[in-house]
């Protein structure tokens, strides 16, 4: 066989035709994963119907616990992942709303559990369809965020997601979430790496508790004081150091992802951008569209159009929401000049989240550049390029005249077909 | 701390260790003390170790599973458990009188 041959057979092997959610079941099949639990919900259901086969079919070594909630799913993972357990599992919207109360359990114990997320809309109302409410919802709880924009993105976000959660300089649990439908049930050529690659870049887990040996420690998570605790078997934190330990784990991790981003790229020949964010065609440019996501996918698109009508514009794409990379940001915006964001999502009461926490990071430049937010796409209306095309023209037309505000504007709403929309049909007023 | 760790670093999951006195000298909330008359007593009687029922039902974990069972007064909260768990009728619960 020449060795050109052999390439060719060694890619046969391993690309694979697969749908994000099944992308996201591979990595966690080659990633060895020992605990899964997990409850069904659309359209994440998938990811663990995927897994359960690799079980039954003796890919993968693991145990899947049934069990009836989300709420419960994300305990058993919490309590496996502190016997040691290399654990993870998978959840959509109300989903992962219902396992919030065990979220900052997972982060404050520290713990390096990965949920994949096939983000949908919040209801009310009842839509399955996807926008970034649910994703967002969790920001303040500890967890690494990243987000996806393609199947082969996903497949090695969550290679990279364990080394960087169980690293010791991090110890965080961490969520990879990617839109639903339009990723999750999309399929697309995905390269399965080589499991001794995989073995390689991700060892075994070495946790920092071990609860399966209770001669060493006997439990986890008495009740913590305000105070230090000072006592002749030895002196304990409060609540608060614990905290402060958190936060600044989570600050840290920003040097420690980009490392395993950088390796992983190294090792396997793919990267995203700088494993922070990712710039298209940015280096001429004076406007920057910035989103997540799908919405970055639909402005690849859109920015081609832009460019032939002369505007020099580009794109940053967030791949890491938390912990919130403020420096890479501000390093990257203090010479430019005007900023859109387009937030598939609303910090409901104040704008779109993307947008005002980018205000607030370049708050301290000292030549601020213009930015606007607009909202797109809630409960899977498509994100059209004309709708991002239409924003952008907007935004310069409002920064000319000197507008800036913080109210929301929405783009691709079609109030104009509800002409004949009365309510007084569904609903009797007394 | 002096090694090369970052502070934070070493602080990771709150972790249980079991300590005697917890919560302070929960001794001092009781208003009753119980009293072990170790001629009714069956360790003591038998001389080997038995019964234990104070032992093993005791909340707080203050009764000793020795000949004869020794209770820590400074952290008894004086439920009285051991009292009516005792079949032999050995342990009497006392007033504590208040100075």
């Amino acid at each position: 066989m020449t060795a050109i041959e052999e390439k060719k057979a060694d890619l046969n092997e391993n690309i694979m035709i697969l749908t994000g959610n099944h992308a996201a079941a591979h990595a966690f099949r080659q990633a060895k994963v020992g605990v899964i639990s997990a409850y069904p919900i659309t359209p994440q259901s998938p990811v663990v119907e995927k897994i359960a086969e690799f079980i039954a079919e003796g890919k993968l070594k693991a145990r899947f616990v049934k069990v009836e909630s989300e709420h419960s799913a994300l305990a058993v993972c919490c309590a496996a992942s502190a016997t040691g357990s290399r654990v993870g599992t998978a959840t959509s919207a109300h989903g992962l709303e219902l396992m919030y109360e065990m979220l900052p359990w997972a982060a404050g114990n520290r713990l390096p559990i990965i949920i994949n997320l096939a983000t949908r809309s919040l209801g009310a109302p009842w839509s399955v369809w996807t926008d970034h409410s649910d994703f967002i919802t969790i920001r303040d709880v500890g967890w690494i965020q990243f987000m996806c924009e393609n199947n082969q993105e996903i497949y090695d976000t969550n290679l990279q997601a364990f080394k960087i959660a169980e690293d010791p300089r991090v110890y965080l649990p961490a969520i990879v979430a990617y839109d639903g439908y339009i990723l999750s049930h999309t399929m697309m050529p995905v390269k399965l790496e080589n499991q001794d690659k995989i073995d390689e870049f991700l060892p075994p887990l070495n946790h920092h508790i071990n609860l399966s040996d209770i001669s060493q420690v006997k439990g986890i998570d008495p009740v913590t004081t305000p105070h230090i605790v000072k006592r002749t078997e030895g002196t304990a934190p409060g609540y608060y150091e614990y905290r402060y330990a958190l936060q600044k784990s989570l600050e840290s991790s920003i040097d420690i992802i980009k490392e395993v981003h950088d390796e992983f790229a190294r090792k396997f020949g793919r990267s995203y951008g700088n494993g922070i964010y990712k710039k298209i065609q940015t280096e001429d440019a004076d406007t920057i569209i910035f989103a997540m996501g799908s919405v970055s996918s639909q402005a690849r698109v859109a920015i081609k159009k832009l460019r032939e009508e002369g505007l020099k514009i580009g794109i940053v794409s967030l791949k890491l929401f938390r912990p919130y990379p403020f420096k890479e940001l501000r390093e990257f915006f203090k010479d430019k000049e005007n900023i859109i964001v387009f937030d598939r999502d609303i910090g409901y009461g104040y704008e779109g989240v993307l947008s005002y926490e980018l205000k607030a990071a370049l708050y301290s430049l000292k030549e601020r550049p213009n930015i606007k937010g607009f909202i797109v796409g809630l409960g899977g209306r498509d994100v059209k390029t004309e709708h991002i095309i239409t924003g952008v023209h907007k935004a310069l037309d409002e920064f000319k005249q000197g507008i800036f505000t913080n109210e929301t504007d929405f783009l691709g709403l079609r109030l104009d077909e509800l002409s004949d929309y009365d309510e007084s049909t569904y609903f009797k007023r007394g | 701390m002096t090694d090369s760790k970052k502070d934070y670093q070493k602080i990771l999951g709150s972790v249980q260790k079991p300590v005697i006195g917890e919560a302070g000298k929960t001794g001092t909330w009781s208003s009753k003390k119980p009293i072990i008359d170790l001629s009714k007593c069956t360790p003591v009687k038998s001389g080997k170790p038995s019964c234990f029922n104070c032992w093993l039902y005791c909340p707080e974990a203050v009764v000793s599973r020795t000949i004869p069972p020794q209770i820590d007064l400074e952290h008894c909260k004086g439920c009285g458990i051991c009292m009516e768990e005792c079949p032999v009728k050995a342990i009497t619960m006392e007033e504590v009188k208040s100075e």
